[in-house]
């Protein structure tokens, strides 16, 4: 058990930046460059955090609590999810309901943040920030509800555990539906193209990175940390969907698991190089698109 | 004994408002008298409150009393005891946090009246939780409307203030004549208006049971802020001093809540069909309110619409709770009533924490325009981080108490879906997925609330010559936040306490009472988490903050070399968005532009209100109509005294008829 959770949280704290590194990888393969070494986003956090603090005047403590718990919260969702077979080391039941929350809590604080600067454009990305949540949370919520029809429980571990194999044979629609659009879920939530660019910092289209501006150094390195863990958090969700593979070995597992999220990456990476990013009105409508389609899983799973 | 203890506060409480009466220009003794007749009062009535829910025994009180075919009964059952504590909780904070709010005012007015009508409200609230006679509730239920009106319009000179009152009293009325129609019938129907009479109803064929019903669900949900019969709330709270908004939305609209409860309790078990039409009303009515308090410019207007968004939250779970007891989950039921109550509790603590902050707020910056506001927490260093707390809690968010009565609901709605099959599992998880969306908006109405008011610059002169709060009103903000954390920390233990009323509401439910209980421990413990890993990597950047150069400047502004507060976004920008993309054209507000044109462009102008759609698309319409209807009837005024006279002999002669030939002592045939 401690095994376990020690093994999870060194797979989570040391590899999630891995994942943006072989993202860049992807898209610099796609437009026939050689690109930055994979290891680049280790280097770039080790130099924000050996950097130093500007801070603007009119922020509070508002501001550092931004960085602070956008770290927080995903450590500490990944210990009610489980991470390939992996099983999570807290899980009780409607678990599944405190994790959606807990990224509500890290959109509170990071939204705060950006409005603590006063700046007019951290302000307009807190607002596209929220807003779009608004469409994402219920088909994240919807996407668990279609996963606890098929499993018996509503703990995570219950949910993602290795009876999906099977499941997909009877239910393979709705598994199908589902994870597209926690595709969808994943895309905006890590600030994803097609619709956000992780790389543009001034232009009227973005969303996340526009909101955290004004942080600058190891605080600024807190961030994009924390950026890389939930992207492999809520990986870990679709990836286990994908591959409800249990070997009973250990270290197997944990090898199956960093596969599965490279191929993630690797998707994630294709996905950014084929497509443009959306124009900003489009955006709802996909997400209410998406809904819809998740609000269709879940009566096919009725059925 | 537990009596005793009760009717000593009400005691207090009412010796208070006289007290504050008599002091005629003292204001600062008026408000003294009140809030210490109010604490005294209280702390009474929680000894007996806590001693009903946690001893187990009800409490009664039965005297003569001169009124035709009326005893002064009352009763103090585990149902009245979990909405008499929340009261206790919150009135004597508001009183002293009153008696700061109104200091300045009483340098120029009188104050007596206003807290003779505060302790009075009260006292007729606690009375209107214990009453059990159909009579006694009537009367306190009818005073407590008037009271409670004469405090919202305190401010009756400003601009709005009156027509919010009146608008207030008109509604208050509205459904207090379905409520009186409502126990005229079961008054019939049983053969006495006591209550103990009441559990004749249980016989009722599904007719006569569906009419108490909807009557009661139409008299108190105008009350509790039930959509459709909201249309007061939103200007009645921001009209009202603070520490009244604070004690309406914490727990006067919660009598109607309770006004509910006890009539279920009344009536045969109701077929699913109404429970799950209740449950629907409520996650529509939260759904509409949430997504206008988005838009609205007055901090306690957006307040206001979150209460309405919270008690439909609330309805929700009862409704949801009356459909799983029908269909014969009693422990999917008992998350659903469980859900209901302790968001009851949670509500009152996190709302008033709110709408004592947003007074400070107004207070201090001498405004309730967000978009005037900007930049307080660091001139209200205390209001502000208060109000941020109350806003996390009231968001949902862990580790503070909003999550703990959502959470149970949730886990109610999915093991409902999981557990039936068809539409029954599907409208189940519908409203799972429409109270995501409610989270989710009401995560943006509080960003924006909290960030527009409290952080970047001032955005006028007013708030930039902000000043914090006097200690009187800080002091009664933080066990209320204490509160927040209280639960949030240890929901166990609120559930505990509820468990005798959940188990009044729902028979068979203790076994999943304690597993939901177990559970709740696990939510708790991730709370618990939570904070220690954000203090531990707090501190990592605290440590690492101190051994780096800290420059300060200003904000980046793009290479913009001369930034002004004007530029940054305003509370109507941040809400544009969601108004334009996520909401029908019907429930945006009205927007009026003039944009530069010519080549010598005036001032452009932008300017938007939202007006509540269903008062002014339906209510307000329909009043209009009926009046034009009523000049027909304009001929009965004739203005001459002996026509009236005559009026009243012909009702008299009327009466006196009736009366006979209904009793039938008198027979002309």
């Amino acid at each position: 058990m401690i095994v376990t959770t020690l093994l999870r949280l060194v797979l989570l704290l040391a590899f999630a930046p891995l994942m943006l590194g072989v993202i860049a990888r992807t898209k610099a393969a796609f437009a026939g460059r050689q690109g930055a070494p994979v290891l680049q986003p280790y280097w770039d956090l080790g130099r924000l955090w050996r950097k130093g603090i500007v801070v603007s005047r009119t922020t509070t403590w508002i501001f550092w609590a931004g960085p602070v718990v956008a770290v927080t919260v995903p450590v500490v969702a990944s210990l009610l999810l489980p991470m390939g077979a992996l099983a999570a080391p807290l899980s009780f039941e409607g678990d599944v309901i405190l994790f959606v929350y807990l990224f509500a809590l890290a959109r509170f604080f990071t939204a705060a943040a950006a409005l603590d600067t006063g700046s007019s454009f951290e302000g307009m990305g807190a607002a596209r920030e929220v807003t779009f949540a608004c469409l994402a949370e219920p088909t994240l919520l919807l996407g668990f509800v279609v996963l606890a029809r098929l499993a018996d429980g509503l703990t995570l571990n219950a949910l993602l555990g290795a009876h999906l194999a099977a499941a997909w044979g009877s239910s393979g629609a709705s598994l199908a539906l589902i994870v597209v659009c926690l595709m969808v879920v994943l895309l905006v939530e890590n600030a994803r193209i097609p619709f956000d660019d992780p790389n543009t910092h001034l232009e009227l289209t973005m969303i996340h990175e526009v909101m955290v501006l004004d942080h600058s150094g190891p605080l600024l390195g807190l961030i994009q940390y924390g950026a890389a863990l939930k992207l492999m958090v809520l990986g870990a969700v679709i990836m286990r969907m994908v591959l409800p593979v249990d070997t009973g070995n250990l270290w197997l597992d944990a090898g199956i698991f960093l596969g599965g999220q490279f191929v993630l990456a690797v998707v994630i990476g294709t996905i950014e190089s084929v497509m443009a990013r959306l124009r900003l009105a489009r955006v709802p409508q996909i997400l209410v698109g998406t809904t819809l389609v998740a609000v269709f899983a879940v009566v096919l799973v009725l059925r | 004994m537990t009596m005793t203890w009760f009717l000593g506060g009400l005691g207090a409480i009412v010796l208070g408002g006289v007290g504050s009466l008599l002091s005629g220009r003292r204001a600062h003794l008026a408000s003294a008298f009140a809030a210490v007749g109010t604490v005294l009062g209280a702390g009474a009535g929680l000894v007996a409150a806590f001693g009903v829910l946690l001893g187990g025994a009800t409490a009664h009180l039965d005297a003569p009393w001169a009124v035709p075919g009326g005893r002064l009964t009352l009763t103090i059952d585990p149902l009245a005891a979990g909405f008499l504590i929340p009261l206790f909780v919150l009135a004597p904070l508001c009183a002293v946090y009153g008696a700061g709010y109104l200091a300045p005012a009483g340098r120029t007015r009188r104050l007596g009246a206003h807290w003779f009508f505060f302790c009075g409200l009260v006292a007729l609230m606690a009375l209107v939780l214990t009453a059990a006679g159909g009579l006694l509730f009537l009367a306190a239920w009818e005073l407590m409307t008037i009271t409670s009106f004469f405090l919202v319009a305190f401010d009756h000179q400003r601009p709005g203030v009156a027509r919010a009152a009146w608008l207030y009293l008109a509604a208050g009325h509205l459904g207090g004549a379905c409520l009186l129609a409502m126990f005229l019938l079961a008054g019939h129907w049983s053969g006495g208006l006591d209550f103990t009479r009441f559990s004749a109803l249980a016989g009722l064929d599904a007719k006569p049971a569906l009419l108490l019903f909807g009557l009661a669900l139409a008299g108190f949900g105008a009350k509790a802020g039930l959509f459709p019969f909201h249309v007061w709330l939103p200007d009645a709270h921001p009209a009202a001093p603070s520490h009244v908004s604070a004690l309406m939305s914490g727990i006067m609209v919660k009598t109607g809540i309770y006004g509910v409860l006890r009539v279920v309790t009344w009536l045969p078990p109701p077929p699913p069909g109404w429970g799950m039409s209740l449950a629907l009303l409520g996650i529509v009515g939260a759904v509409y309110a949430i997504a206008l308090a988005i838009v609205q410019d007055d901090i306690k207007r957006a307040l206001a619409y979150s209460t309405i968004e919270n008690v439909g939250l609330i309805f929700m779970g009862l409704g949801f709770g009356l459909w799983a007891a029908a269909i014969g989950e009693p422990a999917i039921a008992a998350l659903g009533f469980a859900g209901a109550l302790l968001h009851v509790w949670n509500h009152t603590l996190f709302k008033g924490l709110l709408f004592l902050a947003a007074g400070s707020l107004a207070h201090g910056a001498g405004t309730r325009e967000l978009d005037r506001m900007g930049g307080l927490l660091r001139r209200l260093p205390f209001s502000g981080a208060l109000l941020i707390g109350g806003s996390m809690a009231i968001t949902a968010l862990p580790p503070l108490n909003g999550l703990v009565g959502e959470w149970l609901l949730y886990l109610g709605l999915l093991r409902a879906g999981r557990a039936a099959d068809g539409l029954t599992g599907l409208l189940p998880l519908l409203i799972a997925a429409a109270l995501a969306v409610t989270g989710a908006l009401a995560l943006v109405a509080f960003t924006r609330l909290a960030g527009t008011a409290l952080l970047g610059q001032p955005r006028s002169e007013c708030a930039a010559n902000a000043h914090e709060a006097p200690w009187l009103m800080l002091a009664p903000m933080f066990p209320l936040l204490f509160g927040c954390l209280l639960i949030g920390a240890w929901p166990q233990l609120a559930l505990r306490a509820l468990q005798p009323v959940i188990a009044a509401l729902a028979p068979g439910s203790l076994p999943a009472l304690a597993e939901a209980g177990h559970e709740l421990g696990g939510v708790a413990g991730v709370a618990w988490l939570l904070v220690a890993v954000a203090a531990l990597t707090g501190l990592v950047a605290v440590v690492m903050a101190r051994r780096r150069p800290l420059t300060r400047d200003a904000t980046w502004g793009c290479g913009y070399s001369a930034p002004t507060p004007r530029m940054s976004y305003t509370a109507s920008g941040y809400a544009e968005l969601a108004q334009r993309s996520l909401m029908p054209a019907w429930l945006r507000p009205e927007v009026r532009r003039s944009g530069p044109r010519g080549p010598f462009p005036h001032v452009a102008r932008l300017w938007q209100r939202s007006l509540d759609p269903v008062l002014h698309r339906f209510f307000e319409p329909l009043a209009w109509r009926l009046g034009d209807r009523a000049v027909r009837l304009r001929w009965l005024q004739q203005g001459r005294l002996p026509i009236y006279l005559l009026y009243m002999f012909v009702a008299c002669a009327v009466l006196i008829v009736w009366s006979l030939f209904v009793s039938g002592d008198w027979n002309p045939l």
